[in-house]
């Protein structure tokens, strides 16, 4: 068991790709932490470092107080999980399982009860003689997960290990994961680009982009509180509607304006709107924190527009229109019946609007 | 499509309505190939089985003897060293071709700069003619002329010259090193592929599972690669084996018909010596190594498929 530290990383690739850009991380014994990004966000990258199996340009990374840079990965006591499970294709499930231990030089019982051990955990007992090329992709998943838990290592590594499976499989595995971990309390690092993931695994989730940290933190204050505008739109989905906005005052109150649009400045924001008095901010808000006005609303939080498109979905209905300029999404309850064109009456919870910095696009 | 295509258009031609039979179809177009196969394989593979067994020779039609060819072949010293020549040759020829092939393979799979030039420029050595090579080693090799000698004699390494193609152990050896030369770049290329196949996850995999880069290629590499490696052996035993136009230019045989393989013996005697009868059989003598080779390796494939 062991904390990770991620000191002032970079990684600078031959070609002149600046993939990894001052990651700083400190991860937790037992501790769940998700890299999340899009493609070429620099995720994978930090994960290969940590393994080994890519060179530091710079900074430093240690396992628990040990600096790592240097130890090859056989020698940094880590298991990994690729996307692709590179299972051994000529050897059995066993084999697979084995050869670490093998390799470490284990005795042979003490191989064998770890490979029964792992393979009930994960419910591939039976399949322990048959080649990978025998399994579906859930079983394979499994092996290259028996592969990793039989070592019994400090820290897990796990590189989009559910994105060659099915949407089905990979809601199940997900939740195996989940429960995996749990049980083994092992420190893991997990990679993925699917931020539903990302959510429901991490304790806590990095989200990442063009090789920069963005936000670190607990999934609910990575929705709840983005640090910035990219945060705020990957996490959560439908992703949160944006808005180009002015900050005008009307009698000693704030506003931010757009085309057709007039929104209240919400009290809590007030203090710091007030400063780009007459200037432009991004104003965001999820499509949970919109509803059909009653009468009860104040007027400030509310607006009309036109639906565009409405798309229900059975737990909830999607509105798309159009308002401010920019295309948005209401989520709302499905009891309301509402048709395409019809001409409706929003209102924005004023607890859940976000203002982001239109040059740095950091919340305010 | 012919057959929706509106009358006035014309009539499709009997030609045409005759290939839309897929059996005359493939009946014409199998035809060729065959034609191709009995006139250069099968009908010279059946006149030396006929000639092997009688006496003919060059102007002279000869008769049935039997199997007397081959018993004379059997007895023949001369054969009975081509015989085991052949055997030295193929063997030696295909291990080194094969460990400095895979290890050139391993080289060459690695990124590096100019790695393109180096791939391409590495077939050098098999694309140039045989015979052309071979006579540059010849003269590499020449009692008088030896660059080899000139160099190491001068550098002090040897007080005497070698004698590399005037003895015959030594002959062979060179003989050896020749066809590795020239063969090895066919390993390498082949096993390339076969290595590129091989994802470099799996190796990432056996690196995080603690395996040093020896267990890599012996638990990874080796067993992943087996069934390409099996396919280029078997080519090359079956062309080491029936070579001749490497020994038939670097030796002649020689010195004192000691480096004939079967190939360039059986010519010497059914060609230059006009005993097409004797000839013949001393060839044949090829055919049961060769169709064992062939035999395993078809065993072999046809066991891969069914896993």
């Amino acid at each position: 068991m062991a904390n990770v530290t991620i000191r002032d990383l970079n990684k600078n690739y031959d070609n002149g790709f600046h993939a990894v850009k001052d990651v700083n991380l400190e991860i937790r014994d037992k501790e769940f932490v998700v890299l999340v990004g899009p493609s070429g966000c620099g995720k994978t990258t930090t994960l290969r470092m940590v393994a080994g199996l890519e060179e530091i340009t710079s900074g430093q990374i240690l396992i628990g107080e040990n600096v790592v840079n240097d130890l090859p990965p056989m020698d940094r006591n880590i298991a990994m999980v690729f996307q692709n499970y590179a299972l051994y294709p000529h050897k059995s499930v066993y084999q697979n399982m084995a050869f670490g231990l093998q390799m470490r030089k284990y005795p042979q019982q003490e191989i064998e009860k770890r490979v029964r051990e792992a393979a009930d955990i994960l419910g591939i007992g039976p399949l322990l003689d048959r080649k990978p090329r025998q399994l579906s992709g859930g079983q394979r998943q499994r092996v290259a997960v028996g592969r990793a838990i039989v070592r019994h290592p400090e820290v897990f590594l796990f590189d989009e290990p559910l994105s060659n499976l099915d949407a089905q499989l990979r809601v199940q595995m997900r939740v195996e994961l989940k429960r995996l971990h749990e049980r083994l309390e092992t420190t893991a690092i997990y990679v993925t680009h699917d931020q539903v993931e990302a959510m429901t695994l991490g304790d806590r989730v990095v989200v990442m982009k063009d090789g920069w940290v963005q936000q670190v933190g607990e999934p609910l204050e990575l929705y709840g509180k983005p640090a910035n505008r990219f945060v705020a739109g990957f996490i959560g989905s439908p992703s949160m509607n944006f808005v180009d906005v002015i900050i005008n005052e009307l009698g000693g109150a704030l506003y931010a304006e757009a085309q057709m649009l007039r929104l209240s400045v919400p009290p809590q924001h007030q203090d710091r709107v007030r400063a780009h008095l007459g200037g432009r901010l991004t104003l965001g808000v999820r499509p949970e924190a919109l509803r059909l006005a009653s009468g009860a609303d104040p007027a400030g939080y509310c607006f009309d527009t036109a639906v565009d498109v409405v798309e229900p979905l059975g737990n909830e209905i999607l509105l798309n229109f159009r308002a401010g300029g920019a295309p948005m999404v209401a989520r709302v309850d499905p009891a309301v019946r509402v048709r395409a064109h019809e001409n409706i009456r929003l209102a924005v919870d004023p607890a859940r609007v976000h203002f982001f910095d239109e040059k740095s696009a950091a919340a305010i | 499509m012919s057959a929706a295509a509106p009358t006035e258009r014309g009539r499709v031609s009997p030609l045409v309505r005759l290939l839309e039979s897929e059996s005359v179809l493939a009946t014409a177009l199998l035809v060729p190939g065959v034609l191709i196969l009995v006139l250069f394989i099968a009908y010279p593979f059946v006149m030396a089985l006929w000639y092997s067994l009688t006496s003919i020779r060059v102007g002279e039609a000869g008769q049935f003897v039997g199997l007397a060819n081959f018993a004379k072949a059997w007895n023949d010293t001369i054969f009975q060293t081509a015989f085991k020549n052949t055997v030295f040759y193929t063997f030696w020829a295909t291990i080194f071709k094969l460990a400095l092939g895979m290890w050139l393979a391993l080289l060459l799979n690695r990124s590096f700069r100019f790695k393109r030039i180096v791939r391409a420029s590495m077939l050098l050595p098999f694309i140039i003619p045989t015979v052309l090579s071979a006579f540059a080693w010849r003269w590499m090799f020449d009692p008088t002329f030896s660059v080899m000698n000139w160099v190491l004699y001068h550098s002090g390494v040897i007080t005497d010259r070698l004698p590399f193609l005037s003895d015959g152990d030594w002959a062979m050896w060179c003989a050896v090193a020749v066809n590795t030369w020239r063969g090895m770049p066919f390993f390498a290329i082949t096993l390339l592929a076969g290595l590129q196949t091989i994802s470099p996850d799996l190796h990432e995999a056996a690196a995080l599972d603690g395996a040093s880069a020896w267990h890599r290629f012996w638990h990874v590499t080796w067993p992943l690669l087996l069934p390409v490696t099996l396919v280029v052996v078997v080519f090359s035993v079956i062309q080491t084996f029936s070579d001749f136009q490497l020994i038939y230019v670097l030796t002649g045989g020689g010195p004192a018909n000691s480096t004939h393989l079967i190939a360039t013996y059986a010519y010497q005697v059914g060609v230059a010596s006009g005993l097409l009868g004797e000839g013949a059989a001393l060839s044949l003598f090829m055919f049961p190594v060769l169709f064992a080779v062939v035999w395993v390796q078809l065993r072999y494939m046809k066991r891969m498929e069914g896993h």
